[in-house]
């Protein structure tokens, strides 16, 4: 052991002693966290890590809780901090993870993801948004769809086609745009829930700087691979037994005798060992990826999550049914955070709907397991090493 | 939280135990005890007591054997979940073993770790921690005690008060019954003689609820070795058989269905670690874990056994093909040690969810 893995609770003292959560602005806190190495202790040094193993953070995160600190907020910066900051730490120049890898962290740069398009949503590698270089900027121009807290964005991440005439996985080029700039339009797009928590995107003549690319010109697709494993581990459920759906069912159970029936008993029990076991095959995953980035298998623990997250809910408007009939607010509201659990039963129940679509659908999920995880033979894909624009569309 | 991985010590013991009974028994074999239950299988448990050292895997070494817990026993049991030993691993090496040691017995468990005796446990198969009653009269169906020499039952002796007893084999009359999986098979056990009193009151009881306990903490391991088994097994096949001119893994159908079953085998191996690693420990949270760990483990073998099944169209239904004898080792342990529906309904009173 190094003597910095050794001393790791030394210096989440420190960082308490010389910053106390209770009279320093939280943004201020996270700052000095990210300073002493605290942020993601797995990341480099100055980077807002140590370069440990992964599964140490949950040391770190255990005594700063104890301590009451402050944490990131992932219900706004989910995007920033669960695929922006591992992506720039993979593929990111210095440059760029030096200017954005902190003000993720702290927050005070919310950051959405410039992916599905109309046209690309399971079939991201068919995203037709150009970037054309135009000497040291790149000039974009299309539409995205579904962009989840573009309304609140400073930054996105953006995957682009720069190259029309090779097949669809080799011509994607990966940037960071400033949604400040002239060029983006950001629309709302209402949902289920009556909320508008995305939007859609419009890109005319959006300049990027070359400096804002994120791994090589064509190498899009590996970049956004990364992102997107990480996407399926942040969207998994918490750590803590009965966290998530089921643990506003339970709640509910113990206080409330009147909704227990027989046949409710037997179910609550059937999703309570089904939430359980997920819970700790996501531990037991945490264990295994300590070291490395997550990989295929972690599409198993987002399909887990989706299925059990959108029975519970469903299951929840049963237990009391008059109530079940009823719903909080459909106004139409742009969050700035998005919930899973936030407000009442008929919101988690219709936003849980989302949980088997967004960062991929269950299908998608059941299919990456299939193929990278089981070794299956893939699927029939008639656009294989055709050029993109010769795609049939 | 608790280390849910295997360490390398334990992966080499499930390479020499997988190695051994390679050499020692294959699946024909075990598809011959429904036509045979008499035939002698006892060699490959000799072989893996006298290799191993596996009957004393859990015996103290003071007592002889090798001083391991039940991350270890575990890793045994998914081996031979995987392979269907008919071996007494699971009856006398943890059952009976934990109960003996839970009594403080000094006098038998040094035999038991020789591997000079087996054990069982008389209480119907069906038993679990906590929910089992002293024995009188016949009691069926019982596993472990065709081939066993010593017999740990509790009775109510004088002055209503339980005892744990060890009966001799000639203090017993055993009657075999056909049982829906021959690989364990079950009997019929009336107890003929006084036995020898190992202990009584609260100890007699603590001591069976500890056997019953590991032995369902445990049982998730041999369950989660079948289903891994039955995917590895079912996966080859997929990928090999022809039909409509491709490989019938190449249809989405079909690989859907087996990415969903790859999900419920990791959570049981994540379910079956945690039973297993609390347990070892002696954590606060082992019984909660027991009984998550099978009322998950028990459904999953279940289901990968009849999901292979099917996905073998009209070879899985044979009695060539070694699919059946996982299916009904999978719905016999299903039953065996409390069944899903049992285990939540203790699960509830631990985690404070009543039913009304
Ligand atoms: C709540 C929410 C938040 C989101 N946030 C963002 C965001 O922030 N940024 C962003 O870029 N995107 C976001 N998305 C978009 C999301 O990634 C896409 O919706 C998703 O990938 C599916 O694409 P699609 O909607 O075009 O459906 P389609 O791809 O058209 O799929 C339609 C149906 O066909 C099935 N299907 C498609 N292909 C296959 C196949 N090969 N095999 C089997 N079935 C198949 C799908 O599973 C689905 O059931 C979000 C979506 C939701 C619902």
């Amino acid at each position: 052991m190094s003597e910095q893995t050794s001393d790791l609770p030394q210096r989440v003292q420190d960082l308490l002693r010389e910053h106390d959560p209770a009279t320093t602005e939280p943004s201020e806190f996270l700052g000095a966290r990210f300073d002493a190495g605290l942020a993601w202790v797995h990341f480099p040094p100055g980077l807002g890590g140590l370069a440990l193993a992964r599964g140490r953070q949950q040391e770190v995160d255990d005594l700063l809780a104890a301590a009451g600190a402050p944490t990131p907020d992932y219900g706004r910066n989910s995007i920033g901090l669960g695929m922006t900051a591992p992506t720039l730490v993979a593929f990111g120049t210095e440059q760029l993870q030096r200017r954005f890898l902190r003000p993720i962290f702290t927050c005070t740069e919310i950051w959405c993801q410039l992916f599905s398009e109309p046209g690309a949503g399971s079939d991201l590698a068919a995203v037709s948004t150009r970037a054309v270089r135009d000497g040291d900027d790149w000039v974009v121009d299309g539409q995205k769809v579904w962009t989840s807290a573009a309304h609140n964005a400073q930054y996105a991440i953006l995957l682009a086609r720069t190259d029309t005439s090779v097949p669809k996985h080799a011509g994607l080029t990966y940037f960071v745009v400033d949604m400040s700039d002239p060029g983006v339009q950001v629309r709302p797009l209402r949902q289920i829930t009556g909320e508008a928590e995305f939007n859609e995107v419009f890109l005319t003549g959006v300049r990027v700087p070359d400096q804002h690319r994120i791994g090589d010109v064509g190498q899009g697709w590996k970049v956004a691979t990364t992102t997107l494993n990480n996407e399926r581990v942040a969207i998994g459920a918490g750590n803590d037994r009965e966290a998530g759906q089921i643990g506003k069912v339970t709640q509910r159970w113990r206080q409330e005798p009147a909704v227990r029936t027989p046949g409710h008993h037997a179910e609550l029990m059937q999703w309570w060992v089904e939430t359980e076991v997920t819970r700790l095959a996501g531990e037991r995953l945490r264990q295994q990826l300590q070291a490395g980035q997550p990989g295929p298998e972690s599409s198993a623990m987002k399909l887990a999550f989706a299925h059990q997250a959108q029975q519970v809910s469903g299951f929840a408007l049963e237990l009391d049914p008059e109530e079940g009939l009823l719903y909080d607010d459909w106004t139409m509201v742009r969050p700035d955070s998005a919930s899973f659990l936030g407000r009442g039963p008929g919101f988690r129940y219709l936003r849980a709907k989302g949980n088997s679509i967004e960062g991929g659908t269950s299908e998608i999920m059941r299919n990456v397991i299939a193929e990278r995880v089981l070794g299956l033979p893939p699927e029939h894909r008639p656009d294989k090493g055709i050029a993109f624009k010769d795609v049939p569309r | 939280m608790t280390d849910l991985l295997y360490s390398d010590v334990e992966e080499s013991l499930r390479a020499s135990v997988r190695a051994t009974l390679q050499r020692s028994m294959n699946d024909a074999l075990v598809a011959r005890l429904a036509d045979e239950p008499a035939m002698d299988v006892s060699g490959i448990w000799l072989t893996l007591t006298q290799q191993l050292g596996l009957a004393g895997l859990l015996v103290p070494e003071a007592l002889g054997g090798a001083g391991a817990g039940a991350r270890e026993a575990a890793v045994v049991l998914e081996e031979l979940g995987r392979s269907l030993a008919p071996v007494p691993f699971l009856t006398s090496a943890v059952i009976a073993t934990t109960a003996l040691l839970s009594a403080g017995d000094e006098q038998y468990l040094p035999r038991l770790a020789a591997g000079e005796a087996t054990a069982a446990l008389v209480l119907p198969w069906t038993a679990r921690s906590g929910a089992w009653t002293p024995v009188e009269g016949t009691i069926e169906p019982v596993a472990g005690v065709l081939e066993a020499d010593l017999f740990l039952a509790p009775v109510m002796g004088q002055g209503d008060v339980l005892c744990l007893r060890c009966y001799r084999r000639d203090e017993v009359a055993l009657e075999p019954v056909i049982a829906l999986d021959m690989s364990r098979p079950l009997a019929r056990v009336q107890l003929t003689g006084p036995g020898t009193q190992l202990a009584s009151g609260r100890e007699a009881q603590e001591a069976v609820d500890a056997g019953l306990a590991a032995g369902a903490a445990l049982l998730a391991a041999e369950q989660l070795g079948l289903a891994q088994w039955c995917l590895e097994t079912v996966l080859a096949y997929v990928k090999e058989r022809v039909q409509f001119a491709r490989p019938i893994g190449s249809f989405q159908a079909i690989k859907h269905r087996l990415a969903d079953l790859y999900l419920v085998i990791v959570n049981a191996q994540a379910a079956s670690r945690y039973a297993a690693a609390t347990l070892a420990a002696g954590d606060p949270d082992a019984e909660v874990a027991q009984a998550v760990a099978q009322s998950w483990c028990s459904d999953a073998a279940v289901r990968a056994a009849e999901e292979a099944l099917q996905l073998h169209g009209g070879i899985g239904m044979t009695w060539e093909h070694p699919i059946h004898l996982r299916l009904k080792r999978a719905k016999a342990d299903q039953l065996a040690l409390g069944t899903p529906d049992r285990h939540r309904s203790d699960l509830a009173d631990l985690v404070e969810l009543p039913a009304s």
